[in-house]
């Protein structure tokens, strides 16, 4: 049931990695954690499928064998996934201002006097809230922006 | 040490040995292998360490995604920093030429080498500031210039690219 599992992740995971760009590219396919959650939850795999019989879960793997898993325990009610998040940036001192201003661009497709404003809120006020919404965008974002190296979290809006 | 902007690549000529070893630094530099600051820098939680759950995910598929972008990065640098290898007379000046398509990949390692650098000496923002400090003292000193000449090669570059 482990083994079955395993291939359900590492089969959603290959699915991911596929999708990445071969050249070096700042704007790589990203992954979204809770979309890989909800799905491992619910039994989902990307090459594999599954169909929920009502207490467990039948997972047909790339073999073509039919392999039995546990049904996984629900941590996060997708009503807690949906409340609204936002992308707050952190002040760095490291990080160029023209870096940033860039990035903001590039990322949230801002034009330059927005991603500008944005990056002298993060300089002045220490954050700046880049954008609010969906969890799963926001876990994209966020993740973009990490692989810019700025220092951005995901936070619930209370 | 002159740059100039070029159709298809940035040309970083006059290059003096003290320079050119900076340059060839970057791919080591920008390695936080053993510093646990410099790592935590690169790889921040994405939700100031709330939401344990979400901060695991992270840290199991992720985390490897941007070590892999990262260790790109620097491989491709590391490949542009063989132009500096073959001069036969070492203390001759050297000349630098980085693609336009290696940008991106330019200012991802310069970056990443600056965070490190400044994780590993834990620069104050009022060091950081200091853009006029010799790089003849002390390591740390010399690492503040370090710092400095990488921000610097970032700028150009950034301007080069229209931003």
């Amino acid at each position: 049931m482990i083994v079955a599992r395993r291939m359900m992740l590492e089969a959603h995971h290959r699915c991911r990695l596929k999708a990445h760009y071969s050249m070096f590219e700042l704007r790589a396919s990203y992954v979204s954690v809770s979309t890989m959650s909800r799905e491992r939850r619910r039994g989902l795999g990307c090459r594999a499928q599954s169909k929920d019989t009502g207490g467990t879960t039948h997972v047909w793997g790339e073999t073509g064998s039919v392999t039995t898993a546990e049904p996984t325990k629900e941590t996060r009610s997708d009503e807690d996934l949906d409340l609204p998040w936002q992308v707050v940036v952190h002040n760095d001192p490291v990080n160029l201002m023209s870096y940033v201003t860039m990035v903001f661009q590039r990322v949230f497709g801002y034009p330059r006097e927005k991603a500008e404003r944005h990056m002298l809120e993060v300089h002045h006020k220490g954050r700046s809230i880049l954008w609010a919404g969906m969890r799963e965008p926001a876990e994209l974002y966020v993740q973009q922006l990490h692989g810019y190296l700025l220092l951005a979290t995901l936070e619930k809006i209370s | 040490m002159e740059i100039s902007q070029h159709n298809d690549h940035i040309e970083i000529s006059e290059l003096d040995p003290f320079l050119a070893e900076l340059l060839r630094q970057i791919p080591a530099s920008a390695s936080p292998d053993g510093v646990p600051a410099a790592e935590q820098r690169l790889f921040s939680s994405p939700t100031n360490g709330k939401e344990p759950e979400l901060c695991a995910e992270w840290k199991q598929y992720v985390e490897p995604e941007l070590r892999r972008l990262f260790q790109s990065a620097t491989e491709t640098v590391a490949v542009d920093l063989e132009q500096l290898n073959g001069n036969e007379k070492s203390l001759a000046n050297s000349t630098l030429r980085i693609p336009a398509k290696h940008t991106d990949a330019w200012l991802s390692a310069l970056n990443q080498a600056r965070l490190v650098i400044a994780a590993k000496n834990n620069f104050t923002e009022t060091e950081l500031s200091d853009h006029f400090r010799s790089p003849i003292g002390s390591r740390r000193d010399l690492s503040l210039f370090q710092i400095n000449f990488y921000g610097f090669l970032q700028e150009f570059i950034l301007r080069d690219m229209g931003t």
